[in-house]
């Protein structure tokens, strides 16, 4: 019997803070409010350290009981916390990136109106985000899914009085919610034939099955019903086209919650779920096919993107690709090593963006920056380092975790490996293209300064670029070592050792041994190739002949077109699903069932019963002797029937 | 001795005369009066049972009955100059505040 570490605390310290800013927080000063977000959120990341010191005294799973929930016949769901290797990597990235977030969106969101209101979120988004990642069965993990989505929804539509941020906070919510019905119906199935949602329990069940190597049956069912859900959740096609929009949020919600921890959340689950989705083979080749499918078709939509956070959107939804790859080729840890790198990298990435659009008064448009890096010299160092790393180059954290996952994924099928290879040129020179066009050649923004159109600063105005303050400029500091030094840990195969009590020997003795070492080092320098060839590609066509890509453009044609209106995925979905879907409800629905039938039915009882009471109220008429003649009538009336009866 | 029928239309045609008298009467006091004939062609039929049966309960009724009909009489007539007071007039279809 191991210690109790009070896991629950962890989780309901956010929630604390969450309450008290959420409740009371407008009437305090922006000192308090912020005083109150950190400290909670900070309190979670110290208990989250505390738990990795403990760590190794611990009998694993380490599971704690907090109290009965559920209680049906022989079915029970409980509040109960599960730590083992993977919650505390998770359990990490989330307070410890989240806590740095924190501290940024102080410095970035200052100016902003309802700053109270922004970091009561903010909160209530790491209760559920870390409800999500302790959660002992998968009742409280969807508990912490939805409550994520909600907080998700709240923070992109934070300056709800513009249009476009109310509509893309519905629109990430309602795509979420198809997901998610994938997600229930899923735990409805393990209800059905195991009895419970226990993690224990339901992988030791599925354990003892055989592995279904052919047709449709029910842990091949249950593992693509998951996937619907990780693939709303996590942004993969085809429901990918929530992330984008939701750009619309404020800068430090997109680097917390649409790039380092919520939108990992469905790769967290289909890592946790490694267990039914080893016995269904047919599932996790799904899972790797729309990984990788997804890391490229994305890729390239962010090559056109001129908007500097749409870049990173499709960028993080590329990145998300290469996991659920890896997570496809029962590589896991890998899946994971580059969703703790990528957090880093990533995070940086929408952080760096956010001090460069407040450097440049709220303008988000590539075109109107460049030549920055004389003006902001720390977020151009800082935002150096995250581009080298997502780009692949070593020693950054993401040519680690990318190697890992290309590697696995060549010894899976070398076509996976190869869309990876082209997938990662294409992101390195996406990255470069942003990188070029923001920092370097002259500054184009100077007659456009102070119209942006996202966070109006007070002090935006026109003028030279200036630099962040040093509360936002700390944590990109931190996260630029974060995402140079974040990747070693995974030299030597050592992540994925800490990690192979979870997902099982099996995985990852199969790496070490597969691949012999001249195999390994020739993929390794065909993506390091690809991520130079990448950054050359974007050096020539964006710094050194920028007349370039304009020609390129106008020969492609069509195809640019194509890649610039994202492949027009939005539009077919409004004319496939949304217009049907909104048509039908106008006309079956509003005209004809709730005008029609409800309306119409209420309605109707209430003019009935006007007319009789119009006739009735003839009677009322004031007049004594008429009353008197009533009950004279009604006496006669009651006589008569009383005889009547009487007789009989 | 009269039978008990003869009582009983006498005490009707009284009861009558006091509902057609109530009803078409426009004089509060005439109305009044018409109550107290209703009141008192029960009464009538009440001891015409009573003596039928030799039996004391419906003489003990009538009892009853006066006794109301004189606590009605107090509290009627005070009404009928409380109406008469604000009204002037003790025509029934000129009180008619209660209408709709």
């Amino acid at each position: 019997m191991t210690p109790s570490l009070h896991l629950w605390l962890i989780p309901v310290l956010p929630l604390i803070g969450a309450a008290i800013n959420g409740l009371v927080g407008r009437r305090f000063s922006r000192q308090t409010v912020s005083a109150v977000a950190l400290s909670f959120c900070g309190a979670a990341f110290v208990m989250a350290l505390y738990v990795a010191a403990r760590f190794s005294s611990l009998e694993l799973p380490h599971t704690e009981f907090l109290g009965h929930w559920i209680r049906s016949g022989t079915f029970m769901v409980d509040f109960d916390f599960y730590l083992d290797q993977l919650t505390l990597v998770m359990l990490l990235v989330v307070t410890g990136v989240g806590f740095l977030i924190h501290i940024y969106s102080v410095g970035y969101m200052w100016e902003e109106g309802g700053f109270y209101r922004f970091f009561s979120y903010l909160n209530l988004f790491m209760f559920f985000m870390l409800t999500l990642v302790l959660a002992g069965n998968y009742l409280q993990l969807f508990i912490g899914w939805e409550g994520v989505g909600l907080a998700s929804y709240l923070l992109i539509g934070f300056w709800f009085t513009k249009d476009s941020a109310a509509s893309a906070g519905k629109k990430a919510f309602i795509v979420n919610r198809i997901g998610d019905f994938g997600f229930l119906i899923a735990l409805f199935l393990l209800i059905k034939h195991f009895g419970s949602l226990n993690f224990g329990q339901v992988f030791s069940s599925v354990a003892q099955q055989p592995a279904e190597t052919t047709g449709l049956g029910l842990l091949t069912s249950i593992g693509l019903l998951l996937m619907v859900g990780a693939a709303g959740k996590s942004a993969q096609i085809p429901l990918y086209v929530w992330l984008p929009d939701a750009m619309e949020g404020p800068t430090p919600v997109s680097a917390l919650i649409h790039a380092a921890t919520m939108v990992t959340a469905g790769v967290y689950m289909v890592a946790r779920s490694h267990v039914i989705f080893e016995h269904a083979p047919s599932a996790l080749t799904v899972v790797a096919i729309i990984g990788t499918l997804t890391a490229l078709f994305a890729a390239t939509i962010g090559i056109a993107q001129t908007d500097i956070k749409k870049v990173l959107a499709y960028s993080t939804i590329s990145q998300l690709g290469y996991m659920f790859m890896a997570c496809g080729v029962a590589a896991y840890s890998a899946g994971i090593f580059h969703l703790m790198t990528h957090a880093f990298f990533k995070g940086l990435l929408f952080l760096a963006a956010g001090s460069v659009i407040h450097a440049v008064g709220g303008e988000q448009d590539m075109r109107k920056m460049g030549g920055l890096r004389q003006y902001i010299p720390w977020t151009f160092l800082t935002m150096t380092a995250a581009t080298f790393a997502i780009a692949g180059f070593p020693p950054f954290a993401g040519f680690f975790s990318k190697d890992e996952i290309l590697a696995r994924a060549y010894e899976a099928n070398p076509a996976y490996w190869f869309i990876g290879v082209t997938t990662a040129f294409i992101t390195s020179f996406y990255m470069f293209r942003l990188w070029f066009m923001t920092f370097f050649g002259d500054y184009r923004g100077r007659e456009t300064a102070g119209h942006g159109h996202a966070p109006t600063h007070g002090h935006g105005g026109h003028g030279d670029p200036h630099e962040s303050p040093m509360i936002m400029l700390v944590p990109l500091m931190i996260l630029a070592v974060l995402s140079v030094v974040g990747g070693w840990v995974g030299i030597g195969g050592r992540f994925e050792h800490f990690l192979a009590p979870v997902f099982g020997e099996g995985a990852t003795a199969a790496a070490t041994e597969a691949l012999s070492q001249s195999t390994e080092i020739t993929l390794m320098v065909i993506s390091v190739a690809a991520a130079i060839l990448g950054f050359y590609l974007a050096y020539v066509l964006y710094l050194k002949r920028p007349e370039l890509p304009q020609t390129i453009a106008e020969a492609l044609g069509g195809l640019y077109r194509a890649v610039v209106n994202k492949y027009y995925v939005d539009e077919i979905y409004a004319d496939l699903f949304v217009k049907p879907l909104v048509d039908g409800s106008t006309r079956i629905l509003w005209h004809g069932v709730d005008q029609g039938v409800i309306d119409a039915a209420i309605n109707d009882t209430a003019d009935g019963a006007r007319h009789v009471s119009d006739a009735a109220r003839h009677m009322q008429s004031g007049n004594v002797r008429s009353y008197a003649g009533w009950v004279a009538i009604g006496g006669a009336v009651i006589i008569a029937y009383m005889i009547w009866m009487g007789v009989r | 001795m009269v039978p008990v029928s003869y009582y009983l239309i006498l005490s009707g045609i009284l009861f009558a005369c006091g509902v057609v008298g109530f009803l078409i009467k426009r004089n509060i006091i005439t109305i009044f009066m018409s109550i107290e004939l209703m009141l008192n062609g029960v009464n009538l039929s009440f001891v015409a049972f009573a003596a039928q049966w030799q039996h004391l309960s419906g003489q003990v009724f009538v009892f009853f009955v006066m006794v109301v009909a004189a606590a009605e009489a107090t509290v009627g007539l005070a009404i009928i100059i409380a109406v008469f007071r604000t009204r002037e007039t003790l025509n029934i279809d000129q009180v008619n505040l209660l209408k709709l």
